[in-house]
């Protein structure tokens, strides 16, 4: 996994137009966060104290789970919980075969693409339609989301016109996006009215009510939850916050990040089934536990999922959702993705510049590109860095540890660059030359001039 | 052992030195509340009309071409449509529903969001997003500036539900291109009483 | 003791010593005594940002040693100072001494605003230039207000070069978006680093520049690499070069 990102990036870099297209698209998404963000005059105290909220809700997780698990139960919600993946499809496919549900419709939830639902329900006979556009347009393609909050922003609105074509049956050449979201909304009010039971995931759940909220912009949550009798969350254990006023500092946040809105279109809170109905949450593990024991990793799971890490990373917007190994891409998915395991994704934490803008960008403060320089280190002490680069930084580290080796051996170098400049091509230089060129080497070092400057000699000119 | 039992006692082992929960920030407050909550409205999609009175929201909402439609339902004290929603028996029944009109119990102006709280949707929660169209009526004096001071307002009696709507529903799922009308209303008309 | 250590990163004594002399140039204009300790080599920022701790951690050693006893440290780059003052205490140990050398470590701009408290730049640079915010500059160090951030706006090496007559600064589209140097990120993600150069580049060309000035020689000599090949005629300068000539006063 150690190359897997860069010649993913490589490949999607190729295609200059569509690289720029794609650079364009999320660049937007940030230019609309920022306007959104300077409406906000206490923007930088709402970032510090959703960090901390978070921070103070993890330091006391336990006791906030069972406050919520038991307002929960009280209000009617029927908790459930699920240490890994595995656990929550069982108790998620348990639940669905009580009732003989066939249909079911889902709206984004990132937690069920982390334990595989759909695969795992569909191998069992039950229909799981993914009811964001986004996602249903990746779903009809077979593909995994490329972003966490716009699932399929990689793709043209020609090839979504296409796949219409060929799966919802629009006519051929049909690419203007208002038709096509058109037939969507049909052929999913369809689903919405044939579904025995809605899934979703869950943005918060509040400890002091025993509640959830949902928060999508199409309202397909809600058609999802208010139509069948089943309603299914699915929540990852760090998704508790302590209070219901806590939410005003993050709705404050949450949109306006994600996609520049003030606010999303709905905002739904979940205290009890519907009328008649049931109300099911899972509340999953799946490796976070083992992620809060250990102080420097438990920040990641401050992270609300907004995707504006995404929007801001100039290497996500240059290389894509796929070229990411985890199934979250941008500086998120390269913290989480290796956190969880560091061998199978070792090429992400240097899928980075270490530029900060994902650090800055964050609304919970999120030290993203800290963590991921913190993983390299881990990566370097587990051995996963490539021979080459290894051994060139012990060489690199043995020379600069000796300054008269660093200053005859730069000498040398530059006597060589200047004389045959060729060489370069063969050495380490070979990677950086291919598409840039070398600084021209000066004939003196800097510690040459200094000489001179304090001899009070005149500089001689290289 | 129990998942529950096995998540909450790792947890617990983990030993974590309580952090302090932070004060919330006191948002600074930015124009008249209901000027802003009408622009706001505009900006996320929705249209805001200002009416003195409860006679000026009926000639108001008359007025409003969604709500010629055949099928209408209110759930707004003194204005009447044409479906009875108790005498619904499944929500599913609502798929041909033109408009709903339904009153909310504080507004939001830095955002155009208007809470809805659970008893206001009558015997049936999709009333909101199955209709063609929403109206939403609330009153001036129920204007909050922010999502915070909304938050101080709000409770959660039993059953509770409620939500934020805030404009008509949309996406913008291919090329970015906003499209008003994903899945539920395809416009949100505001009624701001006072 | 002399009261300035004078920082010079290994890159920048090897392939940029215009940039040395000129820092040290600017210093002791202002009266500074600096001095130049002879024996260093690198801040070790190569071998940690590619996760090499062992390989770094004997390098930030002997840096401390060779630095300790300067009442300040300058260099011509930010990002090796970023290095200091963020990593080292990771690094080596957050121990009195590594912190306190940490708190006297700067980047020429910052050190130039907030220690000697140049108010007053008297100079010229006859140019449209487009400023290059380097990352760590920016978001580490915080010698301007990055533009992910929403508190009030500032920039200490726009606040210098904005004063010599002449210049004209060019807005750019992407205020401080990263050039993709990165340190090996250059060769490890070449493809990804040589776009975002390219990107950067073309932002100033449309922007009008005729010169791109920055403080970390590294990002601009990625830029300039890029700009040769390409044979855009889009010279470098560092904010060091520009200010030697001037007088900075308080």
């Amino acid at each position: 996994m150690i190359h897997h990102h860069p010649e993913k990036a490589k490949l999607f870099v190729l295609d200059d137009e569509r690289a720029h297209w794609h650079d364009k698209a999320l660049w937007f998404m940030r230019v609309k966060r920022d306007r959104a963000a300077a409406t906000v005059p206490e923007w930088e105290q709402l970032r510090t104290a959703a960090e901390g909220i978070k921070l103070h809700t993890l330091s006391r997780l336990a006791d906030y789970l069972e406050e919520f698990e038991r307002k929960a139960t009280a209000n009617g919600i029927q908790v459930h919980w699920a240490r890994d993946g595995e656990e929550h499809n069982r108790i998620v496919h348990g639940i669905l075969e009580k009732r003989g549900v066939k249909k079911m419709v889902k709206s984004k939830s990132m937690l069920t693409e982390e334990c595989h639902l759909n695969p795992y329900l569909e191998a069992r006979g039950i229909e799981v339609v993914d009811t964001d556009l986004g996602e249903r347009i990746v779903q009809l393609a077979g593909e995994p989301p490329s972003h966490i909050v716009m699932p399929a922003i990689h793709r043209k609105k020609e090839e979504i016109g296409e796949l219409f074509h060929e799966k919802l049956g629009t006519p051929k050449g049909l690419s203007d996006p208002t038709l096509l979201t058109e037939r969507a909304r049909e052929h999913l009010r369809e689903k919405f009215l044939q579904a025995e039971a809605g899934l979703t995931g869950v943005n918060f759940g509040i400890a002091e009510t025993g509640g959830f909220v949902v928060v999508t912009n199409e309202g397909n949550a809600d058609m999802g939850t208010t139509l069948p009798p089943v309603h299914i969350a699915s929540m990852g254990i760090e998704k508790v916050i302590p209070r219901l006023a806590d939410l005003g500092v993050f709705l404050r946040l949450l949109a306006r990040s994600a996609t520049g809105q003030p606010v999303s279109s709905y905002t739904t809170h979940f205290h009890a089934p519907l009328p008649g109905g049931e109300l099911h949450l899972v509340i999953v593990d799946n490796g976070r536990t083992e992620m809060l024991s250990e102080a420097h990793r438990r920040k990641a799971l401050c992270c609300i999922r907004c995707g504006a890490c995404l929007n801001t990373c100039p290497v996500y917007r240059r290389s894509g959702g796929y070229s990411y190994s985890y199934l979250i891409p941008g500086p998120i998915g390269s913290v989480l993705g290796p956190h969880r395991d560091l061998a199978g994704h070792a090429s992400l934490p240097f899928a980075s510049s270490l530029c900060g803008s994902c650090t800055d960008v964050c609304p919970v403060k999120v030290d993203l590109h800290h963590q991921l320089l913190a993983l390299r280190q881990e990566a370097g002490e587990e051995k996963l860095l490539p021979f080459g680069k290894r051994m060139g930084m012990k060489l690199a580290s043995f020379v600069m540890a000796r300054p008269a080796l660093f200053r005859a051996g730069g000498k040398v170098a530059r006597w060589v660059l200047r004389v045959a400049p060729g060489l370069a091509r063969v050495g380490p230089g070979a990677v950086w030359l291919r598409g840039r060129e070398l600084p021209e080497p000066p004939a003196e070092s800097f510690a040459d001039l200094y000489d001179r400057e304090m001899n009070g000699k005149p500089e001689v000119k290289p | 052992m129990s998942a529950r039992e096995a998540i909450l006692s790792a947890l617990r082992a983990s030993r974590t030195e309580v952090v302090a929960a932070p004060a919330h920030p006191a948002p600074v407050k930015q124009g008249d509340p209901v000027v802003r909550f009408m622009e706001s409205v505009k900006a996320v999609g929705g249209q805001a009309y200002r009416v003195a009175d409860d006679a000026a929201l009926a000639a108001g909402m008359a007025g409003l071409p969604v709500w010629s439609a055949q099928r209408r339902a209110s759930l707004v004290p003194g204005i009447d449509g044409t479906v009875d929603l108790e005498a619904v028996a499944d929500p599913h029944e609502l798929a041909d529903l033109d408009v709903a009109a339904i009153p909310g119990e504080v507004a939001v102006a830095e955002n155009g969001a208007v809470w809805v709280k659970g008893e206001s949707l009558g015997p049936h929660r999709a009333v909101f997003v199955i209709p063609e169209h929403l109206v939403l009526v609330v009153r001036a004096a129920d204007v909050v500036n922010d999502m915070q001071e909304a938050y101080g307002r709000i409770t959660l009696p039993r059953p509770g539900y409620g939500l934020f709507i805030s404009g008509p529903s949309k996406t913008a799922d291919i090329e970015q291109s906003l499209v008003i009308g994903a899945h539920g209303a395809r416009s949100c008309a505001v009624f701001v009483v006072g | 003791m002399a009261k300035v250590g004078l920082f010079v990163p290994c890159y920048v004594d090897q392939f940029f010593p215009r940039v040395g002399l000129a820092t040290l140039r600017v210093l002791r204009s202002l009266g500074l005594d600096v001095e130049y300790p002879r024996d260093q080599t690198c801040c070790g920022q190569p071998m940690y940002n590619t996760g090499c701790s062992q390989e770094a951690r004997p390098l930030a050693e002997r840096f401390v040693r060779l630095f300790s006893g300067y009442e300040a440290v300058v260099a011509p780059s930010a990002s090796c100072v970023a290095m200091v003052k963020l990593q080292y205490p990771e690094l080596i140990g957050d121990t009195p001494e590594v912190r306190a050398l940490a708190g006297r470590t700067f980047d020429l701009s910052e050190y130039l605003v907030d220690v000697v408290k140049v108010t007053r730049v008297d100079g010229e640079f006859r140019k449209k230039v487009g400023l290059h915010r380097s990352c760590h500059g920016v978001r580490e160090l915080r010698e301007s207000r990055s533009s992910e951030r929403m508190d009030a706006p500032f920039d200490k090496t726009r606040q210098l070069i904005s004063q010599l007559r002449g210049i004209e600064l060019v807005e750019l589209e992407r205020a401080d978006e990263c050039c993709g140097f990165g340190g090996t990120f250059a060769v490890t993600e070449e493809a990804v680093s040589c776009m975002m150069g390219r990107d950067r580049i073309a932002d100033h060309v449309r922007a009008g520049a005729e010169v791109i000035a920055g403080y970390d020689m590294s990002c601009l000599m990625h830029l300039d690499g890029l700009a040769r090949r390409d044979g855009t005629k889009l010279p470098i300068v560092h904010v060091a070069e520009m200010l030697e000539k001037a007088r900075l006063s308080r």
